[in-house]
């Protein structure tokens, strides 16, 4: 019976069931101290002095370090020349939060007594931590020497204005894709020893071998005295691909002090300094027909960077723009894009990066092209898609073709699932009765690029490569451990990778183990990321393990004195096809490998091991159709997610139960960002006033709908596995979904346009202004 | 400082501590009980909930020596007829209740506690309960799955 797509149980659940999993905080190395950081209190300030004479005699306390200790070391990787992000901030602090000094101490309690007691004298500047502030003809400048706040410009080619002129129609929007804290519930962390052998860092990272490498350059040693292990991780997200100056900083204490020292994050900390997601502004125009035929599309995103440019957060309007037209024919589509800085915490990857973004303007559009013609959404949706027989699809930006794809038929199977009909009639009835909420129903038909991917994708943002490893091998009992390049923190791939080698093996799911994520037993690796790892590392394990069969298939052959061709593999032996009785255990093939006079004499002892750096030809293009209902209190303005429909076609399914999970998981957070997520910062003071998860509304439980899930499938043509991946889908998907409805449950109001987090507030005061029209324009500024 | 004495999992702890260290530190630090987490510092994701006295509480906003002389049970602690695991635990394996499983450890003892109290809750029921409790991958949706292929198989393997 074939594991692949089986709901297979996971191999990962029972250490971390029972509280036997290791995350890096639950580390305790003999003589370990605690490292902890002071931090800035004012979002734009020189540092006028440090005193740390009343913190070092605090008891417990081992030393203080500021930002001159470190002057031998380079700024932190991967930033735009000028612009680079010191380990500790040199001479300015660009945001409330940004690490200034170090404390090393006996413990947690006294570092954070220590740290309270440093005094820093600050010379306060005026902060801006809007696009609009930073943009202002007058701003203040974070870093004066460049210039000006705006970093990177990239603009339109042609303005299309000619083709808009010709159009039946065109509508404006401007909307605001707000910034958003990631927030795995496990914070940053990372614990360095640094002995006589060389360093070893336990991070709680997406990537070990990318952090190996820049940080073995960084601290200039070799990679073979710098070892990094990502142990047990809790939730990822995209915040731990991110060079944080703690990983850098760490090492060099532990270095310093001649002891192993930890460093973790509290959760205020990591609010203020885990990497941001979003924060983008859009100005869009769409051009269309009577028919609702989209002519033109103009996408222009401007990008709030934060306090420093990082590596990824430069690529994510790059990647808004690629995806803008969704999975629409657009005739004419022209996008640009700008990157300022601000005076807040840098913005980096947050699950999706970048795609949520296109996707949210692209599927607000359409509906707003609906609205404006008076057609329904669906019926937009479906005369616009590009269709099943026109893949592969070149788009207007030449890095992007997309691969496969059913867009009719995953909205049909969403409009079936939703019962589109029977809550329209429901919504009507509903608007006409003061006495129930008002129905909304909002559609996403999305696209996302994942499977990162092809050459050169990923070397972009810093990376070595794109390709993703697998090493397979196989024990003298006929056991196998898979050795992968991926980290996975929660996606289940040690199941999933141990389900497509048990296939192509023949061993037992249960004799397969997977080692990842430490850079002295995997040989190399990229990291988990992009959607990457069942399209890359599974790929990868499928190939390998077919490879190495190839070999083991000679040994039994030998063994059995029988033809190769003859042979099959299945419950961990081999057996003769017609002859059942003739068989050799896998046991007894493993064995045989190690010892050469049992082998054929073209093959040598050790040679049921395979390696393989599996590349990719292409992205992948993970698609799907999201519909979902929602009531809304006409005396409150509260938002009840009724019903939410997830049609998703990420190709070949490996395991269903893990797939539903990570819809569900990026649903979740997709529909807190329509609803009730959103980084604030003090306009005066530039002091962020969501710090906390007192203040910043994680949902919970009871906030949450349970979903409907739904499934077409159009295989990747791009991996063997024609495995897209599903990482990022829900968070992709459904913030438009959710926005859409509630627009569509408020148009009597002449509601065109609410931003995210669609609060209560907003639309009470939809519902509450005179009916006056808020314009797609108006909304939202 | 002082010696408090708290019962873990049935077994005695006794240590030096300070009057303000927290009693998810006392588990962690000095009992050296790692699976129950720290998650945040305002009491609002409940990764750190063990019970106290059979209740469950947020072992962040518990001093120490406010537990002194009781008994604590943690994820360490649970145990039960389906290869080791309680009903609890084999439901998050069973339902996918559990991703990266860093609030596994409170998220199951809150469960735990939700149907020693109320042994058969509704889905409303369950998601209320479980409200402190913030899971950042799954949606709570096979959380809700879980607690109930737990009450449905709270006698023991069919």
């Amino acid at each position: 019976m074939s594991l692949v797509g089986a709901k297979v149980l996971r191999k990962e659940d029972p250490r971390l069931l029972t509280g036997r999993a290791q995350f890096v905080d639950d580390f305790k190395p003999t003589n370990v101290a605690f490292a902890q950081f002071v931090v800035s209190e004012h979002a734009h300030a020189n540092i006028v002095s440090i005193d740390t004479r009343d913190a070092m005699k605090m008891p417990g306390v081992l030393g203080i370090w500021t930002s001159h200790d470190f002057a031998d070391y380079p700024d932190l990787p991967g930033g735009l020349p000028d612009l680079e992000r010191p380990p500790l901030a040199t001479g300015r602090v660009r945001w409330a939060g940004e690490p200034v000094a170090v404390v090393v101490a006996e413990d947690r309690y006294a570092a954070a007594d220590a740290v309270a007691a440093v005094r820093v004298e600050y010379e306060v500047l005026p902060a801006v931590t809007t696009i609009s502030e930073a943009v202002a003809p007058d701003a203040p400048l974070l870093f004066p020497h460049h210039g000006s706040n705006s970093i990177v410009t990239v603009p339109m080619v042609d303005d299309l204005e000619r083709v808009m002129e010709s159009c039946d129609m065109r509508a404006t929007l401007h909307l605001v894709n707000q910034r958003c804290a990631v927030v795995p519930i496990e914070p940053m962390g990372c614990l360095a020893d640094w002995t006589m052998e060389g360093l070893t860092v336990w991070a709680t990272f997406q990537a070990p071998h990318h952090l190996r490498n820049k940080l073995a350059a960084w601290l200039n040693v070799p990679h073979t005295q710098c070892r990094v292990i990502a142990p047990a991780v809790g939730g990822g997200f995209g915040a731990k691909i991110v060079w944080s100056p703690e990983l850098f900083v760490t090492p060099l204490l532990s270095k310093w002090t001649g002891r192993p020292v930890k460093f973790m994050q509290s959760r205020t900390e990591a609010m203020l300094q885990m990497t941001h997601g979003r924060d983008q502004e859009h100005d869009l125009e769409v051009g269309f027909d009577k028919n609702g035929k989209i002519k033109a599309l103009r996408f222009v995103v401007t990008q709030n960077l934060g306090a420093y440019p990082d590596p990824t957060g430069l690529g994510l309007p790059v990647l808004t723009g690629w995806m803008a037209a969704g999975c629409y024919k657009v005739p004419k589509v022209q996008t640009a894009f700008r990157s300022v800085v601000t005076n807040t915490t840098p913005v980096a990857a947050y699950r999706g990066a970048g795609r949520p973004e296109a996707t949210y303007s692209i599927e607000r559009l359409v509906d707003l092209v609906a609205d404006r013609t008076g057609l329904d959404p669906v019926e937009v949706r479906m005369r616009n898609f590009i269709q099943s027989n026109e893949f592969p699809y070149e788009t207007h930006n030449e890095a992007v073709i997309y691969d496969s794809g059913n867009f009719p038929e995953a909205l049909r199977e969403c409009v079936r699932l939703l019962d589109y009909d029977a809550v329209k009639a429901q919504q009507a009835a509903h608007r006409n009765d003061p006495s129930k909420p008002l129905i909304g129903i909002g559609f996403s038909t999305w696209i996302e690029i994942a499977g990162f991917g092809p050459n050169g994708s990923l070397e972009g943002f810093g990376h070595l490569a794109s390709w993703e490893s697998a090493q397979v091998r196989i024990h003298p009992d006929g056991s196998c451990t898979l050795f992968i390049g991926s980290s996975p923190h929660g996606q289940g791939t040690e199941t999933v990778v141990s389900q497509i080698a048990a296939d192509e093996l023949g061993i037992s799911f249960d004799r397969i183990n997977v080692v990842h994520s430490d850079t002295a037993t995997v040989i190399q690796g990229i990291g988990t990321m992009g959607s990457r790892s069942v399209p890359m590392v599974g790929s990868a394990t499928k190939v390998a393990s077919q490879r190495l069969l190839v070999r083991a298939k000679k040994i039994a052959a030998h063994l059995l004195e029988a033809a190769e061709e003859d042979l099959e593999v299945a419950n961990d032996a081999f057996s003769v096809k017609g002859s059942p009785g003739k068989k050799v255990g896998w046991s007894d093939v493993a064995l045989a490998s190690f010892q050469p006079l049992r082998l054929p004499p073209e093959l040598q002892a050790g040679t049921l091991e395979e390696r393989l750096f599996q590349e990719s030809p292409n992205f992948s293009y993970p698609s799907g159709a999201y519909g979902c209902v929602v009531e809304i209190d006409r005396r409150t303005g509260k938002v009840k997610v009724a019903k939410m429909v997830l049609v998703d076609d990420c190709g070949t399914v490996i395991n269903p139960l893990l797939a539903e999970g990570q819809v569900h998981g990026g649903a979740a957070q997709g529909i807190a960002q329509a609803l009730y997520e959103e980084m604030k910062y003090d306009p005066d003071t530039g002091q962020p006033i969501t710090s906390n998860l007192v203040d910043y509304l994680i949902p919970s439980a009871p906030d949450l709908p349970g979903f409907i899930p739904g499934r077409i499938n159009t295989p990747c043509p791009n991996n063997p596995l024609g495995a897209k991946g599903i990482g990022e889908s829900g968070a992709i998907g459904s913030p438009p979904s959710v926005v859409n409805a509630i627009v569509d449950a408020l148009s009597h109001f002449g509601v065109e346009h609410l931003d995210m987090p669609v609060l209560p507030e907003k639309i009470w005061a939809a519902m509450n202004s005179n009916h006056t029209t808020h314009n797609a324009n108006g909304a939202g500024r | 400082m002082r010696r408090i004495e708290i019962t873990i999992n049935g077994r005695k702890h006794s240590h030096e501590v300070e009057d303000r260290t927290l009693l998810i530190h006392f588990i962690r630090e000095h009992a050296r009980l790692t699976g129950s987490h720290i998650g945040c510092d305002t009491s609002n994701c409940g990764a750190c909930t063990v019970l106290l006295d059979d209740e469950a509480v947020k072992s962040c906003t518990v001093l120490a020596a406010q537990a002194d002389g009781q008994s604590v049970t943690t994820i360490e602690g649970l145990s039960g007829p389906f290869d080791g695991l309680s009903n609890v635990q084999e439901g998050f394996r069973q339902e996918h209740g559990l991703q990266c499983g860093y609030c596994t450890p409170g998220m199951l003892m809150a469960c735990t506690a939700l149907l020693n109290e109320n042994p058969n809750p509704s889905d409303g029921e369950i998601r209320h309960a479980l409200e402190g409790n913030i899971c950042r991958c799954t949606g709570y949706e096979m959380i809700v799955n879980s607690v109930r292929w737990a009450a449905e198989n709270a006698g023991g393997p069919k």
